[in-house]
């Protein structure tokens, strides 16, 4: 029984279009919905990273005229470098309190209750090292008075980003408002500046106390070696079994294991990988801890079945009319699958490597096991020999950072954030770039 | 004028240049030709018809071995070449594909110029010894492809920007650049407009002087326009071969004349 009579109009909607109108429009709705909630939520973790990071990028810096007094430097006056060597950087801390005190004498710049002791505290605990440097490179400079640009304290620095406010200073052991209004008289002189920070990309980590020198370079550096062993060593081995697996294995229940493991392996936790790595590269291989090949050595093996699947499904993408084009002129089967069928995949490949790349250069799990957590201060050397140096990396130093008990360290953490995902965007970047520019059409 | 009793007089001095014996091939359990025996001859144009699923292009990927590529698929039986078994294990697949070319349903020219297209095979097979070797080979192929007018200004042209009935052109120019001796063609008009269909039927025409043709077709007017022979395959068995004019003017087996009058398939 149907209800349609002969007059029903088309004009007129009936009830089960109506129905299903609806339910389309409920369909669509769901998926604005859920799409505004992905905006939104992105939304909210750029602006709170951004507003907490960017600030990294910017430091205080205060400029100091040092007189490098030969009575503390150089006592008998020989200009021997063994000798200036000796003077440790504890010998360099009074020449920035004789500058501050001359700063401090001059009109107009005194703090009531404010003593040049204190005020030495204002300049990073890195300066005498800086300045130690400076003469050990250049001791003929010894007796002259030179321009030095120093870090300020993490205090100070966070003073002017609104870390830290008269009142908390009163509460800080660290720092007092007669430091704080010293450091305002500075900047007034225009002593004082905040400026851009390259040490925050190109210096190593700093120790829990000077949260104003700490900086990437030695992650950063590691992170790329990380990543060139990756790169090295995963597309080879993983276009080559991609390629294997899906052009020239026979199907038998043997691959169909192989293939289940690969995909089992790419959903495996990663720090699984972390232990398998420090398991057998460094307690059975002997290879030495923090090193950024150990690093690269576990991200290959938790990044190949990401690629060997996406080269698996570029492959799998070519359509068999070109091989049966290449066989049919009498082309061998590694000629069609090298001659065609894999210039066809390779945009699809150099994506799923890029995108499995950008995974392995976010990953941190493996590595705290691996210990590339340590505390690096030296730079590695310069590969292949540096990739056996200890180094850190970028995610695994935005962990770090965010362990310590320095406010400062939270605003590097989110800074350190920004940086890694620059580099992500820019992998992505490429992979966009490379599959626009070589995808061609059959 | 001259070719109805030349053409009959060819046709009857023709050698045999493939025989096939108690061919059968398995789809894993799947028996899809049974118990084929056929005896193809040197330069004639011989058309496998047949309603669809009947195995006539299964059987034609045989005489090339292109079925060695389906891993369930196995063949029984001897297919000879120039009476040399082509399913001995001396035999290379590669080296007989070489001899034996082969167009398919779908125009599938490779994703490079028009150029590259035609030089591949005999760069593979080390055909030419030099640049000027190959530019002589590329134009003679596409001569024969009847295609060297449309594209002779733009070989550097992609293969996949031609029209489809061009683009299948191209691939018939590239299966001669090998120089085999058999071409095989699985439905070459099937994806074409009548007009490129009329085009390749008549290259394939003139095909005939050099070449043994086979070709596959779900056309009977395609077949009896093209063909000296005509095979008729019905559900995996060899119904009904003969001359073409006889098959369909005369057909033996009631299961031909009922395809052909359009009662099956």
């Amino acid at each position: 029984m149907t209800d349609v009579s002969p007059t029903s109009s088309l004009l007129t909607v009936d009830d089960r279009t109506r129905r299903r109108n609806a339910a389309e429009k409920r369909f669509r709705v769901y998926g604005v919905i859920a799409i505004v909630l992905a905006m939104l939520a992105l939304a909210g973790l750029m602006t709170s990273i951004l507003s907490n990071g960017l600030s990294a990028f910017k430091q205080t810096f205060v400029t100091l005229e040092i007189y490098l007094d030969p009575a503390k430097l150089d006592k008998d006056g020989s200009r021997d470098l063994d000798k200036i060597r000796k003077v440790s950087t504890f010998g360099y801390a009074p020449l920035i309190k004789n500058s501050l005190q001359t700063q401090m004498d001059s009109p107009g710049m005194a703090v009531e209750g404010l003593k040049a002791k204190d005020a030495a505290k204002m300049v990073s605990k890195e300066a005498a090292a800086e300045m130690r440097r400076f003469v050990l490179n250049n001791p003929d400079m010894i007796g002259e008075t030179v321009s030095f640009k120093f870090l300020t304290s993490g205090r100070i620095d966070g003073y002017y980003k609104g870390r830290v406010t008269m009142e908390s200073a009163e509460r800080d052991s660290n720092i007092s408002p007669e430091q704080l209004m010293f450091a305002d008289k500075l900047k007034d002189a225009g002593l004082l500046k905040t400026s851009f920070n390259w040490g925050f990309l190109t210096r190593a980590d700093a120790s829990e106390n000077r949260p104003e020198a700490a900086g990437l370079g030695v992650a950063i550096l590691g992170s790329l070696y990380m990543m060139g062993v990756v790169l090295f060593l995963t597309l080879p081995i993983g276009v080559a079994a991609s390629i294997y697996l899906e052009e020239f294995a026979p199907r038998n229940w043997f691959t169909d294991i192989v293939e289940v493991n690969i995909s089992n392996l790419a959903a495996v936790p990663s720090i699984v990988f972390g232990i398998l790595g420090l398991a057998i590269f460094i307690n059975f291989a002997g290879l030495p801890q923090s090193a950024p090949i150990v690093g690269g050595l576990v991200l290959t093996l938790m990044t190949l079945p990401t690629i060997i699947i996406s080269t698996r499904a570029s492959l799998k993408a070519v359509p068999p009319s070109i091989r049966d084009a290449a066989l049919g002129v009498g082309a061998s089967k590694m000629q069609a699958v090298f001659h065609h069928v894999l210039p066809l995949a390779a945009p699809g490949i150099l994506t799923g490597t890029i995108i499995g790349l950008a995974q392995a250069l976010g990953e941190t799990a493996p590595l705290l096991l691996i210990g590339m957590v340590a505390f690096v201060r030296e730079f590695p050397g310069a590969p292949p020999e540096g990739l056996f140096d200890p180094a850190a990396a970028l995610p695994v130093q935005v962990y770090n950072w965010t362990q310590r008990a320095d406010p400062a360290f939270a605003e590097r953490a989110s800074g350190a954030i920004i940086v890694l995902l620059v580099f992500l965007l820019f992998m992505n970047a490429i992979a966009i770039i490379l599959r626009r520019r070589f995808e061609r059409r059959w | 004028m001259y070719d109805a009793p030349i053409l009959g007089d060819a046709v009857n001095q023709k050698t045999t240049k493939i025989s096939a014996r108690d061919v059968q091939v398995y789809y894993g359990d799947t028996h899809a030709i049974k118990d084929v025996n056929v005896d193809i001859d040197a330069k004639t144009v011989t058309a496998f018809i047949g309603p669809s699923g009947c195995g006539k292009s299964t059987f034609l990927r045989c005489i090339n071995r292109m079925n060695d590529t389906i891993d369930v698929c196995r063949v029984v039986g001897d297919i000879k070449i120039d009476n040399e078994d082509i399913y001995d294990k001396r035999v290379d697949p590669v080296q007989l594909r070489a001899k034996v070319g082969m167009v398919f349903q779908k125009p599938n020219p490779f994703p490079k110029s028009i150029y590259d297209n035609i030089a591949y095979g005999p760069r593979i097979h080390g055909l030419a010894n030099s640049k000027a070797d190959l530019d002589v080979i590329v134009e003679k192929s596409l001569r024969r492809g009847a295609i060297w007018d449309e594209v002779k200004d733009r070989l550097d042209a992609p293969g996949t920007g031609l029209s489809g009935g061009q683009q299948q052109r191209l691939c018939i120019a590239r299966a001669v650049a090998t120089e085999p001796e058999v071409l095989l063609m699985d439905e070459p008009c099937s994806a074409l407009d009548p007009i490129a269909t009329a085009q390749v039927e008549e290259l394939i025409d003139e095909l005939r002087n050099q070449f043994s043709v086979v070709i596959v077709t779900h056309s009977m007017q395609q077949a009896a326009r093209v063909s000296q022979k005509t095979a008729f395959f019905h559900l995996g068995n060899l119904v009904e071969y003969g001359d073409t004019s006889q098959i369909f003017t005369n057909p033996q087996d009631e299961r031909t004349q009922n395809y052909i009058t359009g009662r099956i398939g």
